[in-house]
């Protein structure tokens, strides 16, 4: 039973940050139609630039902050320099230069930072706290705290402010929130700051107790992108039970069968679920027209 | 536009282009290391024609090819190099399970569409990937295994030269192949199908069949170059299977111009040699190539061979 608590804890902690990463791809994939493969490397910028800034001196909180911003930072300017110049092209060019930008995000943290793993102290000490037979760091407590105030923040925004709003009605309809005065290429904008800044507080988060180097983007944007399918793409709340579906049955996975193949099990998962039910676990049926 | 169009579009021009430009090449090759990028860019062109008929002309993404391509690789490595089997046996082999295997989940995955035929593939790419890095006893693990070289009824093909002929005419019978699928009723079909699935089921084009048939294709043309760069290079590891492979090869094709033939073989060689060329940048290495790859896309969206053709035909 307290083995069964412990895997439980771990799953939630991980999962946590997959639905954050999820919810960036559902945001961008929204207001744009593009799945952004350099979601993963938000995640990355997060924990790299936290653990560099606290190396450097600077008080972890301040350093949070800055980490966040950076973050918030290259996914804007991700948009402006890189998506919106290259607009009409098709979505299957757009998602190879998100890919490109990966690419040279992942190269620009491994100039300036090196191929060497990298810590970040937890935020409240790290003396685990025992729940029925089961021990939690208060790290673990912080990721899945954060991650909770942080998707009320974002329902608040898109339920009572008038620019999360417009960024609904430009996800339902762009040519309709167009006409009606909505600002699309600013919405565009916000939805990649706004999904950098899911992807840089779950690895600010999560750093303290995975560790981060240049690379940790790749998988965690994968099975984010796995979450986000799971949940049916589009789908916010999807995406949120999505990621924490992934992260239980990774953890559950690797405690009871093979932990070496805890990298599959999402995949596997996701794989079982397209086949048997194309539109994922949330999404509608849909239809063409000809 | 003719011009443009003799050279890169038409048949039997822009095939006798490309037999010239391999047979004359050598005469610019100055030493192996040229030879073996040469092969190199040979090999994975093998796979991008075949990735661009299921890309560009059927409009169905894969983003798990390296997976096809490394199961190629390590099947043939492990028969050859652990059971002993003659190479050329296993080499068939390991293309033929590949094409059972592509065969056995085209057709589930196929049925899925855009973003979500992206997710299926990606995740079928990372669950031969995982295995065969973590199957070590056989596989060798995340360091790789040696590979025994390749021998054709007991004659070794040893030698950049030796091999710069075989791939050279393997890539010209694909690239042929691919020529003759896209005037069949099948590449009628798969445009069909790219321009609207359910028009292409009202004219009466069974899509499931012809989908998984060129899927099968291309994922069998993948594993022959895998298990012939195995052989070639005498070494392979799991680098060559995983996820960013799977991407690099989609971007190859991507880069060159989706649905052109020719595209795809110049988006491989480019894509190559370009590391190539970088590693004068040494830690720059990668942050230029991203960079060089996003502004290509911005600048170039339809990719590089139909943006010179059209800019060729609008000058004359």
């Amino acid at each position: 039973m307290a083995e069964l608590l412990q895997f439980l804890f771990s799953g939630l902690t991980v999962g946590a940050t997959y639905a954050l990463v999820a919810l960036g791809f559902v945001i961008i994939y929204n207001a744009s139609g593009v799945i952004n493969f350099a979601q993963g490397e938000f995640v990355m910028a997060g924990g790299m630039a936290s653990a560099f800034l606290v190396a450097a001196g600077v008080a972890l909180p301040l350093a949070v902050v800055i980490a966040v911003v950076a973050g918030v930072a290259i996914g804007v300017a991700l948009e402006k320099f890189a998506i919106e110049p290259a607009r009409r092209a098709p979505v299957v060019t757009l998602i190879i230069i998100t890919i490109g930008a990966s690419i040279a995000i992942r190269g620009l943290a491994q100039l300036l930072l090196g191929k060497q793993f990298h810590t970040v102290p937890p935020f409240t000490g790290d003396n685990p706290i025992v729940i029925g037979g089961a021990t939690i760091l208060p790290q673990a407590l912080w990721v899945i705290g954060a991650s909770i105030a942080v998707v009320i923040g974002l329902g608040a925004f898109f339920s009572r402010t008038r620019l999360g709003k417009a960024m609904l009605a430009t996800a339902n309809n762009r040519r309709a929130a167009q006409l009606v005065g909505i600002n699309v290429r600013f919405i565009l904008l916000l939805s990649f700051g706004l999904s950098a800044l899911l992807g840089a507080v779950a690895g600010v988060l999560i750093s303290p107790i995975t560790l981060t180097s240049y690379d940790v983007g790749i998988m965690v944007g994968l099975k984010g992108f796995a979450a986000a399918m799971l949940g049916g793409l589009g789908n916010g709340i999807g995406a949120i039970v999505g990621g924490l579906m992934l992260g239980l049955a990774e953890a559950l996975g690797a405690g009871y069968l093979s932990s070496a193949y805890k990298d599959l099990i999402a995949f596997v998962i996701i794989l079982a679920v397209l086949v048997f039910m194309p539109g994922g676990l949330f999404g509608k049926a849909s239809t063409e027209r000809v | 536009m003719d011009r443009a169009r003799t050279l890169l579009g038409h048949r039997h021009g822009g095939l006798g282009f490309l037999v010239l430009l391999i047979a004359l090449l050598p005469l610019a090759l100055p030493n192996r290391y040229f030879y073996d990028i040469a092969i190199l860019i040979g090999l994975n062109a093998i796979v991008c024609v075949g990735l661009n008929l299921l890309i560009g002309f059927a409009g169905q993404i894969s983003l798990g090819h390296a997976g096809f391509f490394g199961l190629g690789a390590y099947v043939s490595a492990v028969l050859s190099t652990k059971y002993g089997w003659p190479s050329t046996v296993s080499l068939v082999a390991a293309a033929a399970l590949v094409g059972a295997i592509a065969f056995a989940l085209g057709r589930p995955i196929l049925r899925l569409k855009g973003h979500y035929l992206a997710m299926a593939t990606l995740g079928l790419g990372i669950i031969i990937a995982v295995v065969i890095s973590t199957e070590e006893r056989l596989t060798g693990g995340p360091d790789g295994m040696t590979v025994a070289p390749l021998s054709v009824f007991g004659f070794a093909l040893q030698g950049e030269a030796m091999w710069y002929w075989v791939v050279g005419g393997l890539m010209l019978a694909t690239v042929w192949l691919a020529f003759n699928l896209i005037d069949s009723p099948l590449g009628r079909a798969l445009r069909a199908i790219h321009g609207s699935e359910v028009a292409a089921e009202a004219m009466g084009v069974d899509i499931a069949r012809a989908k998984l048939l060129i899927f099968v294709v291309s994922a069998i043309l993948a594993a022959l170059a895998g298990s012939l760069t195995a052989h070639y290079g005498g070494f392979i590891t799991p680098g060559k299977v995983g996820f960013l492979h799977s991407i690099e090869l989609v971007t190859m094709v991507v880069l060159g111009g989706l649905a052109s033939t020719y595209g795809a073989v110049v988006g491989a060689a480019i894509l190559t040699a370009l590391p190539q060329l970088l590693t004068v940048f040494k830690d720059y290495e990668s942050l230029v190539f991203g960079v060089v790859l996003m502004a290509t896309m911005i600048f170039m969206p339809a990719g590089l061979v139909p943006t010179l053709a059209r800019i060729m035909g609008r000058r004359r």
